[in-house]
């Protein structure tokens, strides 16, 4: 049973501190994604975790054992790079069966976890060319390779996909998923990429600024977001985020007031969360605000918006609608889209129950989160 | 009349003619500065060119030069002696230099200041290296055998650039002591190219520092080091300056090496033809230096991934 578990982690370079008592729990074999924009701490945490930098205070756990004073060597990891890191001196075979030689197998060994390892991988053709001779989805996954033969207790992926390109690496996606149904293993995966982390992920641990603004599954984040943060980190496009006034009065459920006189009731299960007067920001996906009939239509209760299309992205299958309420721009999505033309004024539904309300000036959701 | 500078100015005019036209001013400064004086040179280690007799230019002999070098054995053993103090300043130049490379890549303030200072040997005249080389291992008044006899080491006046060997090691000293750092600050470079996942990578894949250094940073940068080889065996197998001031070949040719014995022949006894045939053996021994450092160099960049 491989845990991994960090407790009030803090890392300091002089007197900045990026990163701030964070504490996460890792169950065996879980697949964890940090997921965050650049800066937040992320890739220090998972370096930290690799025994590449120092922990200024705190404790991580591999297993049972404190790693906190243990080199890299000795925590029994492996870790896979955003530049790959293969040794260029060395064939695919020889920077697969590397780890191995160091920690003296013997050749029969080495030579079988190798072919194994490039069996699961596909790169037995590829065994004896040098990692220059590679197109950067082979080395990738010479990397993943290299990282498998070991048999390791953690898998350590440092934005591994960032250096591809996008069809690449949507198909690395899925290898990375496939792998780990097969190798079973604890894995941290450190991303900015927001669909990385919820396609994925287990679980996802969403950071800014050296803290943990949310932990939970792909669908916690995404249906309860903690904060405004989090909802305008997670899904694409990003949920809209609009400025409102509650309005109750005595004995109605009340209504959110937006610019331009738009009125929109509060949500039943939301009705309890506010009060008269007070200031909210309203968080709405671009999936639950469609033009009519073309989009939500099982809603249980529907408002319905005019609003005038500014510009139309289209996608195939649906078309993004940017609109405006008051100074905020909007996003919409449009089901079975026919072309919109500039500033063409339509009509939407908006799926009541399914908004969020977080509060103006902590960010926070009034509901709370599902982890509390 | 007109036709002919007619000709001319479209002969220069033409676009096919015109850059040689215009490096044919260098072409002539070569040919005049470097190939007349080489084939002229060449020419007379086929006569027994005397600089006192003028007139044994114009006598040829063949390969009598070259067949009585080949059978003296003075000469063979200078040249031997050159290519062992090839192979053994070489070596513990490229030695030390990976150490110090090493220790400065380490160092996070005052690396600049470092670095400097380690080039100051470089800067001095290796003649003025020769005499303060000269006067420590000076068996009288030598710095050094003082020091050894005051701290009580020896009471003997130990013959430093006398004995055979001993000069030979003080030459050597005299040598690395100089051109060290040129191993160094190539290393360094290397050092600062080399990119630090890999080293991460390694330490990740379970190695000791002493297994990175092997495995990975060694093999990165040993281009470097060939490069450095290179160019100091070329400098090296042309040693003259420090010999000459410290030991002047002597005594008795203890420590003449090829080109000492080459200056010797040529203006010391005035036999320019055969010591330009020296010359031409002892170049033939740098270009294979020089030709077997770049296969190395090659070998080692193909090896690191590059296309050579």
């Amino acid at each position: 049973m491989t845990k991994v578990t960090l407790k009030n982690i803090v890392k300091k370079y002089g007197n900045l501190e990026v990163v701030h008592s964070i504490n996460i729990d890792i169950a065996h074999n879980e697949f964890i994604v940090l997921v965050g924009p650049s800066g937040c701490g992320k890739s220090t945490t998972l370096r930290m975790v690799a025994g590449l930098e120092d922990i200024t205070s705190g404790e991580i756990k591999i297993g049972d054992r404190v790693v906190n004073d243990l080199a890299p060597r000795d925590r029994n990891i492996s870790m896979i790079f955003q530049n790959y890191a293969l040794y260029p001196h060395m064939s695919v075979r020889e920077n697969l069966g590397f780890g191995l030689k160091i920690a003296k197998h013997t050749e029969a060994v080495i030579t079988e976890r190798v072919d194994e390892a490039a069996e699961m991988l596909g790169l037995n053709e590829l065994l004896e060319r040098r990692p220059a001779e590679l197109s950067g989805g082979q080395r990738q996954r010479v990397a993943m390779g290299r990282a498998i033969v070991r048999n390791p207790d953690v898998f350590l992926f440092d934005e591994p996909l960032s250096n591809l390109d996008a069809k690449l690496r949507v198909q690395m996606r899925t290898e990375i998923k496939k792998l780990h149904k097969r190798v079973k293993n604890t894995i941290i995966y450190v991303t900015h990429d927001q669909v990385e982390a919820m396609t994925l992920a287990d679980r996802i641990v969403i950071m800014r600024d050296g803290f943990i603004e949310q932990i939970g599954t792909p669908l916690d984040v995404f249906n309860f977001p903690t904060n405004v943060f989090v909802a305008s980190f997670i899904g694409s496009p990003p949920m809209n985020l609009i400025e409102a006034t509650v309005d109750i009065k005595a004995g109605q459920r009340g209504n959110l007031l937006f610019p331009e006189d738009i009125v929109i009731p509060v949500p039943e299960r939301l009705k309890n969360a506010v009060k008269h007067g007070q200031k909210v920001v309203v968080g709405i996906r671009a999936d639950d605000l469609t033009p009519v009939n073309h989009g939500i239509d099982d809603a249980s209760e529907k408002a319905d918006l005019n609003l005038t299309v500014h510009i139309s992205e289209p996608l195939g299958t649906e078309t993004i609608l940017f609109c405006s309420i008051g100074e905020q721009e909007i996003q919409c999505k449009m089901l079975n889209p026919y072309p919109v033309a500039a500033d063409e004024k339509m009509k939407f539904k908006l799926a009541i129950d399914k908004i969020h309300l977080f509060d103006h000036a902590s960010g926070n959701n009034l509901l709370g989160s599902l982890n509390g | 009349m007109t036709t002919i500078s007619l000709k001319f100015s479209s002969a220069i005019q033409s676009k096919k003619s015109m850059p040689y036209l215009l490096i044919l001013p260098a072409i002539i400064v070569i040919l005049g500065v470097v190939l007349v004086p080489l084939l002229f040179s060449f020419y007379t280690s086929f006569t027994p060119f005397k600089l006192t007799k003028p007139d044994s230019l114009f006598v040829f002999i063949g390969f009598k030069n070259y067949i009585r070098i080949f059978s003296d054995m003075a000469f063979w053993e200078a040249f031997g002696r050159t290519v062992l103090f090839l192979a053994v300043v070489i070596n513990l130049e490229f030695l030390l230099g990976l150490g110090i490379a090493l220790m400065i890549n380490k160092i996070t303030h005052g690396q600049r200041v470092l670095r400097t200072i380690m080039m100051f040997p470089m800067m001095f005249s290796p003649i003025l290296v020769g005499f303060q080389f000269k006067f420590i291992f000076n068996d009288n008044i030598g710095i050094l055998n003082n020091a050894l006899q005051s701290l009580g080491v020896t009471d003997q006046a130990i013959a430093w650039l006398v004995d055979r060997w001993l000069a030979f090691g003080a030459i050597s000293f005299a040598e690395i002591w100089m051109s060290t750092s040129i191993f160094a600050i190539l290393l360094l470079a290397g050092l600062f190219s080399m990119p630090q996942e890999p080293l991460e990578a390694a330490q990740v894949d379970g190695c000791n520092s002493w297994q990175i250094f092997k495995h990975i940073t060694l093999p990165f940068i040993m281009p470097f080091a060939f490069i450095a080889m290179t160019i100091r065996s070329l400098d090296v197998a042309r040693a003259y300056d420090i010999v000459d001031v410290m030991t002047g070949g002597g005594p008795a040719g203890r420590t003449e090496l090829l080109w000492t014995m080459i200056a010797r022949t040529g203006f010391d006894n005035a036999n320019m033809g055969r010591a330009n045939a020296m010359a031409y053996v002892s170049i033939i021994l740098s270009i294979l230096f020089t030709y077997y450092f770049f296969r190395k160099i090659i070998a080692a960049r193909k090896a690191m991934g590059g296309d050579a």
